[in-house]
């Protein structure tokens, strides 16, 4: 989560709200931010972090564990109109990458300003040219994309 | 808004969700809540009580509405990852 909150400015420049949730109380919350993530993150955590102790929230995201009662590592990407367009869940282990996160939230909001005109090849990342699927693309997609442009 | 500390277990709950049936012997058992988180398709809505920049604020996702929305699960406060 403290990579999140390091990166909370980016994703309000973006029109990104971010909200966690886990099994533990709000009261766990605030001490974890007040002795372990103000040392990470200047400020500490600057967004909700929310409390699902039942794991009420969990089930309907299909991140809940029965068997440790605990929340999976999952990851939604909200739109506007409250529509998920993307998640990802993980087992502990291994943590997110935000960067990915947040190409992500970039490639959706240029789709969504194009009314869904426009598409996004594999490895688009801002700047790069997107498609326009129509009848002049069926059959013509190697002409303004191949999968070596992906960096 | 803030909301009064108490000392309960508190949780988040899928809004518009009434309390579970009392256990008995005639009452059955409240089935799973149903995963209804799919892409393409409405975000589940929820409330949850939340530590927010000093205070304890409920929040729900409809408090959102309009924004884009990183829903974050993590497996727990202290975890290393």
């Amino acid at each position: 989560m403290s990579a999140v909150a390091d990166n909370y400015a980016r994703l309000q420049a973006l029109g990104v709200e971010v909200l966690s949730v886990s099994v533990d109380s709000h009261f766990v919350h605030k001490m974890w931010n007040d002795h372990e993530l103000v040392k990470m993150v200047d400020g500490g955590v600057p967004f909700h972090m929310a409390s699902d102790q039942a794991g009420n929230i969990g089930r309907a995201y299909g991140v809940w564990d029965e068997g440790q009662g605990i929340e999976l590592r999952g990851r939604f990407l909200i739109d506007p109109d409250g529509i998920v367009q993307a998640m990802e869940v993980m087992t502990p282990p291994v943590g997110r990458k935000l960067a990915e996160t947040i190409r992500q939230v970039q490639a959706f909001q240029v789709v969504r300003a194009s009314k869904g005109t426009e598409a996004t090849p594999a490895g688009w990342m801002p700047g790069d040219p997107v498609l326009r699927p129509g009848p002049d693309l069926v059959g013509n997609v190697w002409k303004v994309w191949k999968p070596s442009m992906e960096k | 808004m803030s909301e009064p500390v108490g000392c309960g277990r508190v949780s988040g709950a899928v809004s518009g969700e009434g309390p579970p049936p009392a256990p008995g012997p005639d009452t059955e058992r409240k089935k799973e809540v149903l995963v209804t988180a799919r892409v393409g398709q409405k975000a589940p809505e929820f409330a949850a009580p939340s530590y927010y920049r000093g205070g304890f604020t409920p929040v729900k996702l409809a408090d959102f509405a309009g924004k884009w929305v990183l829903l974050c699960f993590y497996p727990g406060d202290f975890t290393f990852v």
